[in-house]
């Protein structure tokens, strides 16, 4: 019974006991109420024409029934909720990010193409040869405006502003007696402004739009209004939206309505643009050139902060390594305090300490020599300035490492080099130097990935400033790429620009996916992972 | 005679020697604990300096006083502009939730890799290590239109909302610490789950009875770096909260920081202070095990 068990309990995939009536019952109405939120979910994003999204919850929402619903992946139910978030919220938006870098989303083309039809659909204009009234117009005491509009064959309507226009009688909703020409002496709650009156008012009268929805008059003239039309028509037949008052037909043409002669309606809407966003940063130089700057100061950054910290963690290791100095223990606890605290909020209180004008270190600099580094202005010590918080922020961390490296290395190596006659530099750099590197060769890795994409200490401490002149985009001399992708896509200042945004997270995409494979390589990752798991 | 004193003259030297390379070792070791501790020397005088400006701060402040500390705790105009202790909640609440979610995720799927066999489970564990290379940061595109999105169908899940982030976050919480999970709950022998599975035990009661008691150390300290991560977070939640009330910390202090309101560093050190604190203690209650957490975790992210 024992071994029996034993051998099925490693292998066995299913439940331990055979499912209850009960369990499987709350089961499928578990998975009833999923479906259902997810039904309702999907159509509704739809309807909201996130499409891509829709598409992603229903396939999604397919995989949790089949997960739940079969018995052999009932160990997939222990981490069903960790996948199915991570799906949503991990893996989607990498592909969605592939889909939008392919696309103009963005500032003017925040829309999809139908929302913007339905934009121009909505717009109104004033033919000249429309149905035609004459109006009165009577006044509330609270300033409200009522309009009498009588067509060219005597029939009278009643208008609101913003409500349906409609044929009254006289004794209907508060119209009282008409005069000789058919106009209402009264309307209960208003009124009636005569021919003189009326001029004192008939700016606020030229702004009403009377009635609602199709049907909808303006007052044209001291005497005349006019019914208003819809500006745009959408053949759908043919793809074009014709102006009717001009005749002018738009095609969609680069993610606007566009006419012949070139004239682009706003809004625009998405399109796939296939890889124009990326053809664009080769062909323009006001892109092209900022872009090559950040990737050429991305790498630099990167590899100068790991090799800083690095090389002053692994000086301090060795520097008190030597377990009969006093005080060592105190030494080392002290230098791992800048790792304690919140890296954020050290990089804001740097921003503090180097503020030019009244930052202590410059204040104090100044006094003693008379001059002191422009940190926040000038490209050459803006990037001094954002390694040396680095390294502050980075030398504990190597120091915990190598001084945990160092103790393994086996002492007796020391011994026989002594006895070779090997001085202490030599044994540094044949010895203790490539045993730590291939103990701490990864870790050098994975924080030149980390730095590769530092974007806090880049937009915390100076937001990526001082800016590049000329550049078409906002992009500044310590900016990285991951900190210009969010200067694209949310700094504002030129508009959201979504899609060059994600073509630039594309571009991280592939360094770092290099670097990873790289890394796996050299540790030998993925046969260490098959041999253990 | 002669060879005695040149042995002792050679002992001498090598001993003042070697005093001079401990005299050397100290100095570099103040120079670093200077290079170390003056940030945070700085910002405790900034934030008792009452002038809540740079220019007049000395590191020994003049008249020393309480006055940004109160700013931010107890004067109500002032935190009808900067509501402090509503981001401070806010950031506690954020990590807090974050941590219970992902924590309960991460130990439940956890046990399936550790103590199930099934179809493509190595690739699975290699494809969540791989995901994290892409984390929320790179996409935060993507991730600010996903929000956005769901927001237009759920507005409390959308932009500007704690739970929007939160699903945010928990998105990203498998991964390393499923790698970390996993190694402990193979460190338990099995012998242990199947005396209990003769005892006619569900795999539900030998995961919470048995198994999660024995794993108090390690949840422990994924409990804790996730607080930490979640604690220290800045661009996400800059992306996803609009409004001042919604903020985390972080994304509070930088308003001090930046812009025009450059002048506020005094406040700003007070409240950051304050908000390390947490922070500070976690790490010192709980150093050793973080730190192997870290390294560990390093080695195989």
């Amino acid at each position: 019974m024992a071994t029996g068990s034993r051998a099925t309990s490693l292998i066995k995939v299913g439940p331990s006991r055979t499912s209850t009536v009960s369990s499987l019952v709350s089961r499928l109405v578990l998975l009833a109420l999923i479906d259902a939120f997810a039904s309702w979910f999907a159509l509704s994003l739809w309807m909201n024409d996130s499409v891509i999204l829709a598409v992603a919850i229903v396939v999604l929402a397919v995989l949790v029934n089949v997960v739940v619903l079969r018995r052999d992946t009932y160990p997939l139910r222990w981490m069903l909720v960790g996948l199915v978030l991570m799906s949503l919220f991990a893996i989607y938006p990498i592909l969605y990010n592939i889909y939008v870098s392919t696309t103009n989303y963005g500032f003017g083309h925040l829309l999809t193409q139908q929302q913007a039809i339905d934009h121009f659909e909505t717009t109104m204009y004033l033919p000249e040869a429309g149905a035609v009234y004459t109006w009165t117009a009577y006044i509330s005491e609270g300033g409200g405006f009522a309009v009498w509009l009588q067509s060219s064959d005597g029939q009278g309507y009643l208008a609101f502003p913003g409500e349906e226009i409609r044929a009254v009688q006289p004794g209907e909703e508060g119209v009282g007696e008409l005069d000789e020409n058919g106009i209402p002496l009264t309307i209960e709650g208003y009124e009636r402004l005569n021919r003189l009156s009326v001029v004192r008012y008939i700016d606020q009268l030229g702004e009403l739009y009377l009635g609602q929805g199709e049907h909808v008059v303006r007052i044209s003239s001291l005497d005349l209004a006019s019914e208003l039309e819809p500006l745009y028509v959408y053949e759908g037949a043919r793809d074009v939206l014709v102006n009717r008052q001009t005749g002018v037909e738009y095609t969609p043409a680069n993610g606007a309505f566009t006419s012949s002669s070139g004239e682009a309606l706003t809004p625009g809407f998405q399109v796939s643009i296939g890889l124009d966003n990326f053809v664009e940063f080769i062909r323009s130089p006001a892109l092209q050139g900022p872009l090559v700057r950040i990737i050429l100061w991305n790498f630099a950054f990167a590899f100068l902060s790991v090799a800083m910290t690095f090389a002053l963690g692994l000086t301090v290791a060795i520097t008190f390594n030597d377990r009969t100095l006093h005080g060592r223990k105190l030494i080392t606890t002290l230098l791992l305090v800048p790792y304690t605290i919140p890296s954020l909020i050290t990089i804001m209180v740097w921003r503090g300490m180097l503020n030019p004008e009244l930052g202590i270190i410059n204040r104090t600099l100044e006094s003693l020599i008379g001059w002191a580094p422009p940190w926040f202005t000038s490209p050459f010590w803006a990037k001094a300035a954002v390694l040396l918080v680095n390294l502050w922020l980075g030398f504990p961390y190597f120091m915990l490492i190598c001084s945990g490296a160092l103790q393994a290395v086996p002492l007796d190596i020391y011994a026989a080099s002594e006895v070779d006659g090997a001085n202490t530099w030599q044994r540094f750099w044949r010895i203790t130097l490539p045993l730590l590197l291939v103990a701490v060769g990864p870790l050098l890795v994975a924080s030149f990935v980390f730095n590769f994409n530092n974007f806090n200490i880049i937009f915390l401490f100076i937001e990526g400033g001082p800016p590049i002149a000329g550049a078409a985009t906002e992009a500044g001399h310590t900016d990285i790429l991951i900190s210009y992708v969010y200067n694209l896509a949310f700094a504002g200042g030129r508009g959201a620009q979504y899609g060059l945004a994600a073509a630039i997270t594309m571009v991280i995409f592939v360094i770092i996916a290099v670097i990873t494979l790289f890394q796996f390589r050299f540790t030998r990752m993925w046969e260490e992972v098959s041999e253990n798991v | 005679m002669s060879s005695l004193g040149l042995v002792q003259g050679l002992r001498s030297s090598r001993r003042r020697q070697r005093k001079l390379k401990r005299a050397m070792i100290y100095v570099f070791a103040a120079v670093m604990i200077l290079f170390a501790l003056f940030p945070i020397i700085w910002i405790i005088s900034a934030s008792l300096n009452p002038a809540n400006s740079l220019s007049t701060q000395t590191l020994i402040p003049r008249h020393a006083s309480m006055q940004n500390y109160r700013l931010l705790l107890t004067d109500n105009e002032f935190s009808q502009v900067y509501p402090f202790t509503r981001w401070l909640f806010n950031s506690v609440k954020l990590a807090g939730v974050t941590t219970l979610f992902s924590v309960s995720i991460t130990t439940a799927a956890a046990y399936a890799f550790s103590r199930f066999r099934f179809r493509n489970r190595q690739n699975m564990l290699r494809g969540i290590l791989l995901i994290q290379v892409f984390p929320s940061l790179l996409v935060m595109v993507a991730v600010f239109l996903l929000i956005q999105q769901i927001g237009s169908v759920i507005p409390d899940l959308g932009l500007n909302t704690h739970n929007g982030l939160v699903l945010t976050y928990l998105g990203g919480c498998m991964g390393i610490n499923i790698w970390l999970m996993k190694g402990y709950f193979d460190s338990i022998p099995r012998e242990i789950d199947e005396s209990a599975m003769v005892d006619g035990a569900t795999h539900w009661q030998i995961f919470t009875r048995l198994l999660v008691p024995l794993m108090r150390p390690i949840i422990v300290v994924v409990a804790v770096l996730s607080f930490i991560f979640v604690y220290g977070d800045f661009v996400v939640a800059r992306i996803l909260l609009k409004t001042t009330e919604q903020y985390p910390l972080t994304v509070g202090l930088f308003i001090f920081t930046s812009g025009q309101f450059q002048q506020q560093w005094g406040v700003f050190a007070a409240g950051a202070l304050m908000g390390a604190l947490p922070i500070v203690v976690l790490y010192l209650l709980l150093q050793d095990q973080i730190i192997g957490g870290l390294t560990q975790g390093a080695v195989k992210g």
